[in-house]
């Protein structure tokens, strides 16, 4: 495992800077969809980095252009120092099987048509070299077994398996190419929660035995604080703030962590008492026609003339090394955030 | 405290394929003037369907087989159409999920915000519209009078949500049944949503019966919780006494499922198992079959919702052992 506190030196993902604008019909490129506007963020081996936002922030866009399937307009995405846009052919073919994805919805990312043998062995059709044919039945059957199913169960159809059992096969057919990096999209947030402890401690064990690691997207916090050891918060197209978990959690920098983790409903009311809670006003603004400055500016209670005239830069944060967000005026602690808030 | 509803032994069947299954079995609870009771389940539970028994808007495949919904004294099911019509608005009124569904897309929201004051108050267009601008007012939709004649698609997630409920609350409702109102909605909204609810309680003393799969919102807003499982309700009482100590090893999965401060890369008590299918229910205890407490008298004697404290109750055998240890 990665050490939790600093990333190594040579990440095995690393995004610096990416853009992507999409086109609006009746709108000037200048006037596009600005989806990514500056994507700060790196991934270690065998480490899993939490990625939260809301609806809109650019969570999934950052995935489809991490998994290859957008090109960034500007910025740098390397793999292990590698440019995989740089890539054509054989190369980039044997790139693609080093990230793979883990979709929200078992219910719609399954083929009803194809048994759970298919749908696990779908992916070495394109990739031909990766598990020879005669060996591809037995590598099926493990894969079942490695997720906590039966091989018994490879000849089934989706819709005679639960919802977490759905999820699971969806989990072998992403580890079918022995990827480096799953990018899990809202992996539990379609299951029940009974059932969604059952898949997170699956991909802790997954994790400790085979070494990948994980982008972990969700709206869940306190998902992302059990399964992850960084974290990174977008808004609108950025990331504002990124550091280890605990640190983030328990002293968020940017007034908008500061808002989202406020404003998350949790059990520790009950476990811990009741506490003070920022609700932010107003929506997240149309990424069509974002503020000027920092983009949070209109939603925040500490917002200053110049954050409506100078972007912030994304810096160290005043707590522990690793830890950056882009606000001129940081949080020092969440005793302070909730004092300002509350004025 | 006054009683604002009370549902006693309420059972729903559904009509299938192969035969009636019982969806809702012998649900009962109490809400009070003020209060929110939050009704807790996974999905496939039958809160949902509880709501709809009680809101009379079950499907064509479903019934109500017994039971009774009593709103002032007065036994909802009981009634006529269309008496039940003119309890609809002023007596009990629903917000759903799904806003987008629930509002109709070819009329301005305006019209619709106006329906209830219309038909109900027999009100004129003209007055009928200017309540419905402060409705929009009193939910936090800014700029009411301009927005009259928008369409629901013109609306966000969260402003959409906050019409359903304006039409719920327009002729302050005895009792607001919410059926997952935030699910849909992002945090920060959520948050809001959550508020706005909070304060239409207090201003109007409705009871709120907050359908939720999720145990966090339930232990912020309810003031009471009943914990469904397999159409049968396993668990009562205060939330914060029944968070803090379950009495029911169901009540108790769920909230060892929710992952805690300060336990990362520990691995999380789940509760192994799936529920069981409703049309073929094991005897004696649904649950047995996933319980770490069960023993031979869970599979032959179904254990009933018995008081195990003042407000509490709970349908285990083994409730004390639980508390105990």
């Amino acid at each position: 495992m990665a050490d939790p506190v600093t990333a190594p030196a040579e990440p095995l993902l690393r995004v610096e800077g990416v853009t992507k604008t999409f086109r609006v019909p009746g709108r000037s490129r200048r006037g596009g969809l600005r989806a990514l506007d500056g994507v700060d963020l790196t991934l270690g081996r065998g480490e899993t980095l939490g990625l939260v936002g809301e609806s809109g922030c650019g969570k999934s866009t950052l995935a489809r252009v991490l998994m290859l399937l957008e090109r960034p307009d500007g910025g740098t995405v390397r793999t292990a120092g590698v440019d995989p846009f740089a890539l054509r052919g054989k190369e980039l073919l044997a790139w693609r099987r080093r990230i793979q994805m883990v979709f929200q919805d078992p219910y719609a990312s399954l083929n009803p048509r194809l048994t759970a043998a298919q749908l696990i062995g779908e992916p070495w059709l394109t990739h031909r070299d990766i598990v020879p044919p005669e060996r591809r039945a037995a590598r099926v059957r493990e894969l079942l077994e490695l997720v906590g199913l039966r091989a018994s169960d490879a000849d089934r159809y989706p819709q005679e398996f639960s919802g977490g059992q759905r999820q699971r096969i969806g989990i072998a057919r992403a580890l079918a190419l022995g990827p480096d990096v799953l990018i899990c999209d809202e992996p539990v947030s379609a299951l029940d929660l009974s059932v969604q402890a059952q898949v997170l401690n699956l991909l802790a064990d997954l994790q400790a035995e085979l070494g990948v690691s994980y982008l972990f997207i969700s709206h869940d916090l306190s998902v992302v604080r059990h399964v992850a050891e960084r974290v990174a918060v977008m808004y609108l197209g950025r990331v504002v703030e990124s550091g280890p978990v605990d640190e983030v959690f328990a002293a968020p920098a940017h007034p908008y962590t500061a808002a989202l983790l406020s404003a998350a409903p949790s059990l520790d009311a009950v476990r811990e008492g009741s506490r003070e809670r920022i609700v932010l006003k107003g929506e997240v603004p149309s990424p069509l026609d974002p503020p000027s400055g920092c983009r949070f500016r209109t939603r925040c209670w500490q917002a200053e003339p110049r954050c409506a005239d100078v972007v912030p830069p994304f810096e160290p944060a005043p707590g522990g090394p690793g830890h950056r967000v882009a606000c001129h005026l940081p949080l020092s602690d969440r005793a302070q955030a909730t004092e300002h808030a509350l004025q | 405290m006054t009683v604002a509803m009370e549902v006693e032994r309420l059972s729903v069947d559904v009509r299938t394929p192969a035969g009636r299954v019982r969806a809702v079995r012998d649900v009962s609870f109490t809400v009070h003037s003020g209060q929110a009771m939050a009704l807790l389940g996974e999905s496939g539970c039958g809160k949902s369907m509880t709501a709809q028994a009680i809101a009379g808007l079950l499907g064509p495949v479903a019934e109500v087989a017994g039971g009774a919904v009593r709103l002032d004294g007065v036994d909802v099911l009981g009634l006529d159409p269309a008496s039940r019509r003119k309890l609809a608005g002023p007596g009990l009124a629903i917000v759903f999920q799904d806003a987008l569904t629930a509002l109709n897309p070819v009329y301005p929201v305006g019209t619709q915000l106006a329906e209830p004051f219309r038909i109900h108050e027999k009100l004129s267009r003209r007055a009928a519209r200017e309540k419905a601008v402060e409705l929009m007012d009193r939910v936090g939709i800014p700029e009411p009078r301009s927005r009259l004649n928008a369409y629901p698609h013109q609306f966000s997630g969260g402003m959409r949500q906050r019409l359903l409920i304006a039409m719920a609350v327009a002729l302050r409702p005895a009792v607001l049944l919410a059926d997952e109102p935030t699910t849909a909605l992002d945090v920060t909204v959520q948050a809001q949503i959550m508020e706005l609810l909070a304060e239409l309680r207090t201003e109007q003393r409705m009871a709120l019966v907050l359908i939720t799969h999720d145990l966090a919102v339930a232990a912020e807003q309810a003031d009471h919780v009943a914990v469904m499982y397999a159409g049968a309700v396993v668990e009562t009482g205060p939330v914060a006494e029944v968070f803090r100590a379950p009495r029911h090893p169901y009540t108790r999965g769920l909230l060892d499922s929710v992952p805690a401060a300060g336990d990362r890369g520990t691995r999380l008590r789940s509760i192994d198992g799936a529920p069981p299918e409703l049309a073929d229910l094991p005897s004696g205890c649904a649950f047995r079959a996933r319980c770490p407490l069960a023993t031979e008298r869970c599979a032959t004697e179904r254990p009933p919702l018995a008081e195990t404290g003042p407000g509490r109750a709970s349908a285990c055998h083994y409730w004390k052992e639980l508390a105990d240890g």
